[in-house]
């Protein structure tokens, strides 16, 4: 397993990567793909039992990305963990690409495709179920948006995962607290959040969502018997690069060549910062 | 559904009543149940309407009930196919193919999960009920995805032949069954999804039809023989999607006329479908589509509304007969 600082320079090395991907590919959720990423980072670092070899086993855990348009986050961490080469990434919303602008089976280490919102819980419930009949030991993850949480056919599932009390399901909420027009709390307001779960059955866990530690303790086992889990993860849109954060325009504002490199020189200070004070 | 006339030609055929498709569903169902333990029904408060109670007697490990909730229904059959189950995501047509259209097409089809969707009391099996409980537009939405089978039984054989084939496909399916009591129809018995069955021969006219409706055409074909001599061909086509050109644009080359149909909107269904396809192939005959048209669909029990609509075997008759002459 990774040390607690490597883990953190992993948490840089990906933002950077991912705000490369969308420079490149000249287009993507940046905001939304910088607030989840220590959530991914802790999930495939930490977490999940799975891997490029292991990712055709019956009893491997799942991850279904249900705010699927933060998918460049997800590129680059399955391309870090062996998935594909990392040069697949160049192709990123090209003509004729499998790598599209949200997440397809077609890549490998994707479970569904998805960028619909709403649909990642339901289908983890289900995985979740199988997983109970077959004996797999799977565990189920699904991060969803606290935009996207104003989709019903959340509600209906999660009614669903604590009727039938699936302790091996987990859903982590990416709680910014923006959306594509503004904040959520004007918006559609979604809190409190961690009530509305714990009213609904669920094990409730609120965290700072780039806390590595806090994170890692919050995905390591279910908060209680007999429920599923819900991860809110107090989180910051954009965080990482001081102008995109807390920027609702940067949903999917795309960066430009002297805000690549403004980011790049804020990341590598932050990365330099980080190996100073281990030294 | 049917007048006393057709009973009696029905009777004067040797058409024997079978018993509902819903019904003879559940049984093939149960039968592969218990054969597969990875085979499972997935329920939104609709295991009675889906004739499951027995099944989920005797197979509670192997029904998954969600409640009322037809979004989580799709969503979760999904999830479960993913993991290697053989699901059947059970619900009435009219809510499964509205409601949560938006999961038909993302998590069943575009994510290829081996979901069969098993739209019940399709059509307007639930007539008096009202257009809330009618599904008129399903074979319309779901010709639209790609990805997606869509079948339509007719009789008892083809639905227990289309739950077996749904199984053994590994591919997103969508069964349609209606209700009511079916007869039991003549022709083919080796069936295959993609293939029209060939119910009667003839070459005078040709009846494309499909589900509940391809008795009545069955009886307009033997009344059009005995009142005026001539011989229809009677198709019946499960399988909408996909849909055997080869026997559509045989039948509008070889008959002098092609009646499709089908109980639901003429708009993007059975009837669009085959025109489109006659139409792109240059082959020349006359044409009507038969089914509810684009208004207030009439109140009354579905056969009120087959008789309304001329999807009974004396309205077929009628539009035959104008359409040759
Ligand atoms: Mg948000």
């Amino acid at each position: 397993m990774l040390s607690d600082r490597d883990l953190a320079l992993k948490s840089l090395q990906y933002r950077l990567q991912t705000l490369e991907l969308i420079h490149s590919a000249g287009a993507g959720h940046t905001g939304g793909g910088l607030s989840c990423l220590d959530i991914l980072n802790v999930l495939y670092n930490r977490i999940l039992r799975v891997s490029p070899e292991t990712f055709g086993d019956a009893a491997r855990d799942r991850y279904v990305q249900s705010k699927g348009h933060a998918v460049e986050a997800l590129y680059v961490v399955l391309a870090d963990r062996g998935f594909f080469p990392f040069s697949d990434l160049e192709t990123v919303c090209h003509y004729e690409s499998d790598y599209v602008g949200h997440p397809t089976r077609k890549i490998p280490g994707i479970e569904q495709n998805t960028g619909a919102l709403g649909h990642g819980l339901p289908i983890c419930v289900g995985m979740a179920l199988a997983a109970r009949m077959d004996r797999t030991g799977s565990r189920v993850f699904t991060l969803l948006g606290d935009g996207e949480i104003a989709e019903g056919s959340n509600w209906e599932a999660a009614m669903a995962g604590a009727h039938y009390k699936l302790s091996n399901l987990t859903a982590i909420v990416d709680c910014n607290t923006l959306q594509i027009s503004g904040h959520t709390s004007q918006v559609m307001n979604s809190e409190p959040l961690d009530e509305k779960f714990r009213a609904f059955g669920w094990g409730v866990r609120v965290v700072d969502g780039h806390d590595l530690a806090a994170l890692t303790e919050a995905l390591s086992g279910p908060a209680e018997a007999d429920k599923p889990t819900a991860v809110i993860a107090r989180t910051i849109k954009g965080r990482g690069v001081s102008f995109m954060e807390n920027v609702a325009k940067w949903h999917h504002g795309v960066p430009s060549d002297a805000e690549l490199a403004q980011a790049r020189t804020e990341i590598a200070a932050a990365i330099a910062a980080l190996k100073g004070g281990a030294l | 559904m049917f007048s006393p006339e057709a009973v009696a030609l029905a009777k004067e055929c040797g058409l024997v009543m079978g018993r509902a498709n819903l019904e003879e569903f559940a049984a093939t169902l149960e039968a592969l149940a218990r054969a597969d333990r990875n085979v499972l029904a997935v329920t939104s408060d609709s295991r009675g309407s889906g004739k499951l109670a027995p099944y989920g007697k005797a197979l509670p490990e192997q029904i998954v009930e969600v409640g009322i909730a037809e979004q989580n229904l799709v969503g979760v059959a999904a999830g479960l196919a993913s993991c290697g189950k053989k699901v059947f995501a059970v619900s009435p047509a009219c809510f499964l193919t509205a409601r949560s259209l938006e999961q038909i097409k993302n998590d069943v089809a575009y994510s290829d999960n081996p979901v069969t969707l098993v739209g019940i009391s399709a059509g307007v099996s639930y007539g008096a009920l009202g257009t809330t409980h009618h599904s008129l537009h399903d074979f319309a939405v779901l010709r639209a995805i790609n990805n997606l089978v869509v079948v339509a039984p007719a009789d008892n054989a083809e639905t227990a032949f289309a739950v077996r084939a749904a199984a053994a496909l590994g591919k997103p399916v969508y069964l349609r069954f209606g209700k009511a009591a079916v007869y039991s129809l003549p022709g083919d018995k080796d069936l295959a999804l993609g293939r029209a069955r060939l119910v009667r021969p003839g070459s005078d006219l040709a009846f494309i039809a499909s589900g509940e409706t391809v008795a009545h055409a069955h009886l307009a074909a033997e009344k059009l023989a005995r009142t005026h001599g001539l011989q229809a061909r009677v198709l019946s086509l499960h399988s909408i999607k996909p849909l055997d050109s080869a026997a559509v644009l045989a039948a509008a080359r070889e008959c002098r006329a092609v009646i499709t149909v089908e109980e639901h909107l003429v708009n993007g269904g059975l009837g669009e479908a085959c025109a489109a396809l006659i139409a792109q192939s240059g082959a020349r005959c006359r044409l009507h589509i038969a089914g509810i048209p684009d208004e207030p669909t009439v109140s009354g029990s579905q056969a009120d509304i087959f008789r309304h609509y001329g999807l009974t075997m004396e309205g077929l008759h009628a539009a035959a007969l104008k359409l040759l002459a």
